[in-house]
């Protein structure tokens, strides 16, 4: 075991799997000699060399489309988008191209890739480094989305996600990039892509996030049972879709009470469908209004951002207030 | 690159619109007398040029007949290649058997060619159990792996990066592989052509890029696409070498594609090519052309048919009679009707695989979507 934060996981993830596959090949911007803005895919040039970690143009959709043709034939591709705000010129390669192709063609072509990228606020992005775009693709028929919290899940789940049959997204919490850190086992490991993790027991009221936003929810469980006595259960759900609800219906069983935490917009958030997927599993059994603490349905904004992200300032109330209903 | 002043003998100066239509200094091989200019002529063995005109006989009397079942409300809809034949069929012939073919959407003349059996192009017609996209497609969105060729969609352009994406790939691994890929001058002004030219230029991708101008994208003339005089010349920005070909004339296509396949598998990098040709049909069977172009236009094209200009430089080999050409199309006729009844007799899709091949393994809640919808109401109608 050695202690990691999420970027080095990620990139110790990445350089295991293309030792052990000559399919894995990383493209994107600035993937190369300087080994992305954020540094993921450090030393990856030096060792695999300009072949299998590729700088390409500045294009999005020339990343997305330029890997489909790499997948279809055979590889493993795994393009980064440099930050989940400029992944819309690809929007077309992933939703109508890439999600679509086993389908489509009838199960004879599939499109296995792995489009990395960083999301979430709460690093003075503004607008366009901070978004959450996830729903979007939780929408699309045909992609897998994961969104890891720690360097644990992100090492297991992206090995998982490169060894998929299908095309995954997986959103990297980049608010936690470095402050996430923990333990990590050496060598492979896979965490399963269906998977959620109750990371906090309690039987008062259930809290479902991921991401950054885990430990906005995990610092206001805390707050709560130290002033009100409330035992929140925190589940972390890893990967968003496929959902795994089982975990979050047996928790909303016990609690009946449910809060969602998300960053991204509140309308049509993935917020919206996990509480009426919860209607649909466990109307008897809740005990209060499902709630959502959400991003605003604004733009995402640079200075005032602290007052856009739902943080423990506003997940704390919720809680309170879903608890005590 | 090639400029142009003026029109060219062949089409006698009728229905050139501007100057980009021309075809003056345009590779043609076959004259108007119907013989192969010499110091042009590629001199393809006799039997690959009658192969070629028996395809083209096909993809033409197809194209017919299926209009007339679209018109019948027997299939939902037909996009067809109604005098492009010649850069359909020359171009995919030129591709070598290891070489694969990304298609736009008219071009299943070239996956005949390449080996699909009709029956199967017919059941993706009806969108039947044997359709190999299982009905999920609208007509004429076939799917080819097999056969080296690729998967039909109608977002215009995607699949130009996906051909480079994967010739890339095949560089990377050293195998010995050539990508086309097939789009109309339209196309030109998605964002994919331009990604796809610059990728392919900066790493040298082993890629064809077929560009069949056919003069109309939908109902927009090729010279409200785009500013240049050419298309062709687009490849200069990009550093891809680039040329324009008769696109009527099978001998010329041929020659020009097989060039640009030989250099691309030579490590040269990729090629655009601009065939010059004429859609003698609407966009689709859900088109009326007559709303937006001139009769005399197409009147003139007629006469450019890459069909009678293949079968006249036949006749000047003395390599085609009257009674060849007409069992070949009552071959054609007899082969479709078959199929069309096979086809026709065959049931729809299985209500179960609406919900397969979403992934690879079905999760629980598509599991779940799919007994809901066995077990739940079905439709009163099916079109």
């Amino acid at each position: 075991m050695t202690e990691m934060n999420m970027v080095q996981a990620i990139n110790d993830a990445l350089r295991l799997e293309m030792r052990r596959d000559d399919r894995v090949v990383v493209l994107g911007e600035d993937v190369g000699k300087v080994g992305g803005v954020f540094r993921v895919t450090q030393g990856l040039y030096d060792e695999f060399g300009d072949d299998r970690v590729i700088d390409t143009p500045l294009a999005e959709g020339g990343i997305i489309g330029a890997a489909i043709g790499m997948a279809l034939y055979g590889l493993r591709p795994v393009p980064e988008i440099q930050f989940a705000d400029f992944i819309f010129p690809a929007f077309d390669q992933i939703v109508s191209e890439a999600a679509k192709y086993r389908y489509r063609s009838g199960g004879e072509y599939t499109c296995p890739m792995v489009i990395r990228t960083p999301v979430g606020g709460g690093i003075r992005g503004g607008h366009y480094h901070s978004q959450s775009p996830e729903s979007l693709f939780i929408h699309t028929a045909g992609l897998k989305v994961v969104c890891p919290s720690n360097p644990y899940d992100a090492k297991g789940l992206l090995l998982s996600a490169i060894r998929d049959e299908d095309p995954v997204l997986f959103f990297e919490p980049k608010r936690v990039y470095r402050a996430a850190k923990g333990e990590v086992p050496e060598g492979e490991y896979t965490i399963p892509l269906s998977e959620a993790k109750v990371v906090r027991e309690g039987k008062h009221v259930t809290v479902v996030a991921w991401g950054a936003m885990l430990y906005e929810a995990l610092a206001s469980a805390e707050e709560v049972s130290a002033r009100e006595g409330i035992e929140a259960e925190v589940i972390d759900l890893r990967t968003l879709w496929p959902l795994d609800l089982d975990t979050i219906v047996e928790s909303v069983k016990k609690t009946g009470r449910v809060v969602v935490v998300h960053e991204a917009p509140k309308t049509c958030g993935f917020g919206a469908e996990i509480l009426t997927l919860i209607n649909e599993k466990a109307f008897l059994h809740l005990e209060a209004p499902p709630v959502r603490v959400t991003g605003w349905d604004t733009p995402f904004p640079y200075t005032l951002e602290m007052d856009y992200l739902p943080l423990q300032h506003r997940i704390t109330p919720a809680l309170i207030e879903t608890a005590k209903f | 690159m090639q400029v142009e002043t003026n029109v060219k003998a062949i089409h006698g100066g009728a229905g050139i619109r501007t100057p980009e239509r021309s075809l003056e200094g345009i590779a043609s091989v076959i004259r108007p007398d119907g013989t192969a200019h010499p110091a042009q002529d590629p001199r393809l063995p006799l039997a690959l040029v009658k192969q070629l005109y028996a395809a083209m006989v096909r993809t033409r009397i197809l194209d017919e007949r299926l209009v007339t079942l679209q018109r019948q409300g027997r299939i939902g809809f037909h996009i067809g290649s109604l005098g492009e034949e010649a850069c359909i069929l020359a171009s995919a012939a030129a591709m070598r058997d290891q070489d694969w073919i990304f298609p736009c959407y008219r071009e299943f003349g070239a996956l005949l060619w390449r080996g699909m059996p009709l029956q199967r192009y017919v059941d993706n017609m009806f969108g039947n159990a044997n359709d190999p996209a299982k009905g999920r497609q609208m007509p004429d969105h076939y799917t080819g792996k097999p056969y080296k060729f690729g998967s039909v969609s109608s977002p215009i352009g995607t699949q130009m990066t996906q051909a480079v994406g994967f010739a890339w790939a095949a560089k990377l691994k050293k195998d010995d592989l050539v990508t086309s890929a097939y789009f109309g001058e339209g196309a030109t002004s998605s964002n994919e052509f331009h990604t796809a030219m610059n990728f392919a230029g900066v790493f040298k991708t082993p890629t064809v890029m077929l560009c069949r101008n056919n003069g109309w994208a939908i109902s927009v003339p090729s010279e409200k696409q785009t500013a240049t005089r050419t298309f062709a010349e687009k490849g200069i920005a990009y550093g891809v070498p680039a040329v324009r070909c008769d696109g009527n004339d099978v001998l010329a296509v041929y020659k020009t594609v097989r060039a640009a396949v030989e250099f691309a598998a030579a490590g040269g990098g990729p090629t655009l090519i601009e065939m010059m040709t004429y859609r003698l049909s609407g966009h689709s069977t859900s088109d009326d052309p007559r709303a937006y172009r001139v009769e005399d236009e197409v009147t003139h094209w007629r006469k450019a048919d890459p069909l009678l200009r293949l079968r006249k430089h036949l006749e000047t080999l003395g390599a085609i009679s009257d009674e060849e050409d007409a069992k070949l199309r009552a071959d054609v006729d007899a082969e479709l009707k078959a199929c069309i009844e096979v086809a026709e007799s065959t049931p729809r899709p299985a209500l179960t695989s609406l919900f397969d091949d979403v992934f690879a393994e079905k999760p629980k809640y598509l599991i779940e979507q799919e007994r809901e919808c066995l077990e739940g109401p079905r439709p009163q109608a099916h079109h």
